[in-house]
């Protein structure tokens, strides 16, 4: 019996300069997935000061708005949430058989508009920050 | 006693043989070297002729020849004609520079199924894949490796023993409930039918789409996308007995079936025969839904 040559990780992610429409679909949608989930937990975090007074809750609300990264760690957010929202609606339709030719093209529309959605928010989530 | 058998055996060859025959074999011999020498010759000659050459840098491994264990990249210059495909390429580096390259390949039309290759980091059929097609070719070297995510044997050949396996996993056979009842009486399948499972006809067990898949790669149990879909062209054909679609329907829809797929299109994107494969895939998944719903 002859051994053989194990070719490791150069066979996945080594060749993410050919990946296609599909793979880089999976990937965001995944991290996306993990970061909405870690921001599940600081959103709670955030939330239960509420349990111990009001003041509280709005005192950390307001340092937490007044730091600079938080605006932009914010709009970070949105992006992963609105990108992993359309992608989600994307995937519903792959679910169900429907424009599975068309699914690289409904990816690359679900990054157009996330990133629509994304610039036209930064006014708002910026204003004042800097 | 077989060994000593064996020993008289080649005692009686060396004594009959005289020495005009074994001049003859080295003359043989000697004119074998010529002629490899003249390929390699002819090979400048083409060159230097064609209009247009290609380089490709093919994957070299083997375990069992010292100097080749360590795998490597060998890059062979190939005259250039219209209409030349990968395995051409392959063909003509093989009979003119190095006869110890190693590929698997029969019809040369994209039916046998044996040159799934790596060309340039997609999954193709080397058979199938014009070289004018490729990206660049004249400028840059095309690279072919053997199939990423399978065992490489040697230089371009892969392991598909696993491959077959999960193949014949799926019960790939008919079992009709009721037969016709004359001898030679044909058992119908509507037009309707037949276009719904026509593409999943076209299977030619290349191992293309499985090589692909991120999915089959880290987990080895999982049926992979040209098991599940010759599972679908089965379970879809309306001649297939209940009971054996019934049991197919069970094997598919285990955890290592189809709900290991994610979507990732990489299948249907490198399918040398273009069989909508995430289609089938995600068909039988409502299937195996539909299958284990009940509203009463």
């Amino acid at each position: 019996m002859s051994q053989s040559y194990d070719r490791g990780t150069i066979e996945d992610f080594g060749r993410w300069k050919e990946f296609s429409a599909g793979m880089w679909a999976w990937i965001f949608h995944k991290f996306s997935g993990w970061v909405l989930i870690g921001y599940l937990f600081t959103h709670i975090a955030v939330l239960s000061t509420a349990t111990q007074s009001p003041e509280m809750y709005t005192q950390t609300i307001r340092s937490l708005e007044s730091l600079a990264i938080v605006r932009v760690l914010e709009v970070g957010l949105l992006a992963v949430a609105v990108f992993h929202i359309l992608n989600g609606v994307r995937l519903l339709f792959v679910d169900l058989g429907v424009g599975l030719e068309a699914q690289d093209k409904s990816f690359y529309a679900s990054l157009a508009v996330s990133a629509a959605i994304v610039v036209a928010s930064v006014p708002t989530f910026l204003a004042g920050a800097f | 006693m077989s060994t000593e058998l064996k020993e008289k055996e080649t005692e009686a060859e060396t004594e009959t043989e005289s020495a005009s025959s074994r001049q003859s074999r080295r003359m043989e011999q000697k004119r074998q070297r010529a002629s490899r020498r003249d390929l390699k010759e002819e090979a400048r000659e083409e060159i230097d002729d064609a209009d247009d050459t290609i380089e490709i840098k093919v994957f070299r491994f083997d375990p069992e020849v010292a100097g080749k264990e360590e795998p490597r990249f060998d890059t062979f210059h190939v005259p250039f004609f219209k209409g030349m495909t990968v395995l051409d390429a392959l063909i003509y580096a093989r009979d003119h520079y190095d006869t110890s390259l190693t590929f698997r390949h029969s019809c040369r039309q994209a039916i046998c199924g044996s040159d799934a290759l790596f060309v340039n980091g997609t999954q193709r059929l080397g058979c199938k894949t014009q070289i004018a097609d490729l990206e660049d070719h004249l400028g840059s070297t095309i690279r072919i490796e053997p199939l990423p995510h399978q065992e490489v044997v040697k230089d371009l050949v892969v392991d598909m023993e696993h491959f077959y396996d999960q193949m014949e996993a799926v019960e790939p056979f008919f079992d009709a409930d009721e037969l016709p009842e004359g001898e030679l009486e044909e058992q119908r399948q509507d037009r309707e039918n037949r276009e719904k499972i026509k593409m999943s006809t076209r299977c030619i067990w290349c191992g293309a789409c499985m090589s692909s898949c991120n999915i089959a790669a880290g987990d080895n149990e999982y049926l992979g996308p040209a098991a599940i879909n010759k599972a679908y062209r089965f379970a879809m054909d309306e001649r297939e007995g209940e009971d054996r679609k019934q049991q197919r329907l069970n094997i598919i829809e285990q955890e290592h079936g189809v709900w290991r797929c994610q979507t990732q299109f990489s299948c249907t994107e490198v399918c040398p025969k273009d069989i909508p494969l995430t289609e089938h895939i995600q068909e039988l998944k409502r299937e195996a839904v539909k299958n284990n719903l009940k509203f009463w």
